[in-house]
């Protein structure tokens, strides 16, 4: 035990000297949340939004007028008829689509209630609550002044559309999106590197020659990166809630759990690709290429993976991330328990067990 | 010579991989603080052979003790007995001088008191104390191999493997380099050396010369220049190749 602790205390030796390694481990997942994170919840400014006015009556020129002077939309030009919504929105720039029904005033006036349709491009899921939001406080705060001239209230009713998006998937995918890709990278890139770097400078033929077992050897170098991802998981989980709002809404301990499994998962896979890898270049483009990339396009984190062609969502589903993902999603944003993840659970631990399999049959192989 | 301890002792050894044979029926014997050389050109197999005798590949047949363990079944016991060093200093880059001997003394289980008190006592033999605290990669090629052979030999194994050890240096760095080995050998350690370098062949009490996985001569160096006939080292290596 106490030889397995001087390896430890050496590989963080090894971390703590080695700006790059500082830089990646906790540098790029604050960067990484904050960009994610402001990215996608940026401020209103100036948003292309076109009107289809079916009544061009005193009031919806009113409403419009209200909203174009507000300071975050734009005018993006005026439509004629429900077939121009669909081509507006091709054309590319315009993002919502105000609807007002015929002869809005009269029936505002008379039955004391209009319809306003609002049409958006959800394809950017956050910018388009967002933009909804914004106009529906535009019309309320018109409402709320017209109705204080008024004894009998009207009522506007708002309705909205999201088009292309319409369940809004992708807002705050971005913390569970991050934490994946970040937790592979710490894990499963920094370990085959740092096993590839004793490759590389002889060092690990000292340490096979020594009395240290090979598993010995393996979990020295593994259980500091263990450690620090765990830290990176908390800093994401924490940055994403205070900073961004993303809730935690089921158990913390069943999320920190789940949470190291999937280290566990990555850091076998770490453990693989250093079998494979023979210098610390090769550890990193194998790490580059089998696991960053995948992570980012493939586990559904930006694009969403119905959306894909069959091919590409057979890798999907081969992907890790893509149940970690689905797992981070549940619990911390619906809030469900164990009974609902245990299948995605399972096949992780599944692919756990096969990489460790792997990495130590090639182990083996490679002592010869 | 042959009333002296035998601290290796390898019969027919044997390694073969698929239908290659590496090592064809190694047979010799080093005794205790002996500094034994071996020698051979690339792919004669001594990597093999040593791989063996540290316990890091098991062979395919022979019989093979290692400090008084068998190489089929004790490694673990063997590894504790010897200590290794390769061409390439096996230091770490990013540690201190103190840090690297001190996770090397962990490793083989010596205690915290045990691996101050001997720091102290290396450092100051090498005249190195003021260097504790630098870093290895500030140090320069023939510090780091001294040091590299120190650390090898800093939990006092009973024999120590040298896998090409002064790969790259210059002759004089070489040759106080072994005064650190016979150093060593006077404290009754086994020195097992492998070297491209002729000059050093000369330094060893024996020499063993490998051509296609198969030991072509075993003797003195004094013993083999009579033999063959030659004045050097250099001589004795090129006609034993090539006769072969």
């Amino acid at each position: 035990m106490k030889r397995f602790f001087g390896f430890v205390k050496k590989e963080f030796f090894h971390i703590i000297r080695d700006p790059r390694t500082l830089v990646i481990l906790f540098g790029i997942p604050i960067v990484e949340i904050m960009l994610f994170g402001y990215v996608i919840t940026n401020e209103l400014k100036d948003i292309p939004v076109a009107v289809l006015d079916k009544s061009g009556d005193e009031v919806t020129v009113e409403i419009q007028n209200k909203i174009y002077s507000s300071g975050f939309f734009l005018r993006g030009g005026n439509l004629y008829s429900e077939k121009e919504i669909e081509k507006a929105f091709r054309k590319g720039h315009i993002k919502q689509v105000i609807v007002f029904e015929a002869d809005f005033s009269e029936k505002l006036e008379k039955e004391g209630t209009a319809h306003i349709e609002l049409i958006t491009d959800a394809s950017d899921a956050n910018t388009a609550s967002m933009i909804v939001s914004y106009t529906n406080a535009i019309i309320q705060d018109y409402m709320s002044y017209r109705n204080r001239q008024l004894q009998m209230p009207l009522q506007i009713n708002v309705e909205t559309r999201m088009q292309y998006n319409p369940e809004l998937k992708g807002s705050y995918m971005f913390v569970p999106g991050t934490m994946a890709l970040i937790l592979m990278l710490i894990s499963a890139m920094m370990t085959s590197i740092s096993i590839a770097r004793e490759k590389e400078l002889g060092t690990m033929e000292i340490l096979l020659v020594s009395p240290l077992n090979p598993l010995q050897i393996v979990l020295g170098k593994v259980a500091p990166y263990f450690g620090l991802s765990i830290i990176n998981a908390i800093t994401i989980v924490t940055l994403g809630n205070l900073v961004f709002g993303v809730p935690i809404n089921g158990s913390i301990v069943l999320l920190m759990t789940l949470v190291m499994l999937f280290i566990l998962m990555a850091l076998s896979l770490g453990l693989l690709i250093s079998t494979v890898a023979k210098s610390q270049q090769q550890a990193m483009f194998l790490s580059m290429f089998v696991l960053m990339l995948p992570t980012i396009l493939l586990s559904g984190f930006i694009f969403p993976i119905e959306n894909m062609p069959w091919l590409l969502q057979v890798l999907a589903n081969i992907m890790p991330p893509k149940y970690f993902i689905i797992i981070l999603k549940n619990i911390m944003l619906k809030g469900t328990g164990f009974e609902y993840v245990w299948k995605e659970t399972l096949i992780l631990i599944g692919m756990t067990v096969v990489f460790i399999g792997l990495s130590v049959k090639k182990f083996k192989i490679r002592l010869e | 010579m042959n009333t002296r301890e035998v601290i290796i002792d390898v019969e027919n050894l044997v390694k073969k991989f698929g239908s290659f044979v590496a090592n064809d029926h190694l047979t010799f014997q080093v005794y205790k603080g002996e500094i034994f050389g071996f020698l051979g050109a690339n792919g004669a197999g001594k990597t093999t052979a040593i791989r063996i005798l540290c316990g890091l590949s098991t062979p395919t047949a022979g019989k093979i003790w290692v400090a008084g363990f068998d190489a089929f079944h004790q490694t673990e016991q063997i590894k504790r007995n010897i200590g290794y060093m390769s061409q390439r200093f096996s230091l770490y880059d990013d540690l201190t001088v103190a840090e690297n001997i001190a996770f090397y003394g962990g490793i083989y289980g010596m205690s915290r008191k045990e691996i101050k008190e001997k720091t102290e006592v290396l450092l100051n033999k090498l005249e190195f104390s003021s260097q504790k605290n630098k870093l290895i990669s500030d140090l320069p090629l023939g510090w780091k191999q001294k040091l590299a052979f120190s650390v090898a030999i800093f939990h006092n194994p009973k024999i120590v493997f040298l896998d090409e050890p002064t790969g790259g240096v210059d002759p004089i760095t070489r040759r106080s380099f072994w005064d650190l080995i016979y150093e060593a050998a006077e404290n009754g350690i086994t020195v097992f050396v492998t070297t491209h370098y002729m000059d050093e062949a000369e330094y060893c009490n024996r020499v063993s010369i490998m051509v296609d996985g198969k030991i072509a001569a075993l003797d003195t160096p004094e013993g083999l220049k009579n033999a063959w006939n030659a004045n050097n080292m250099d001589e004795v290596f090129l006609k034993i190749t090539r006769k072969l």
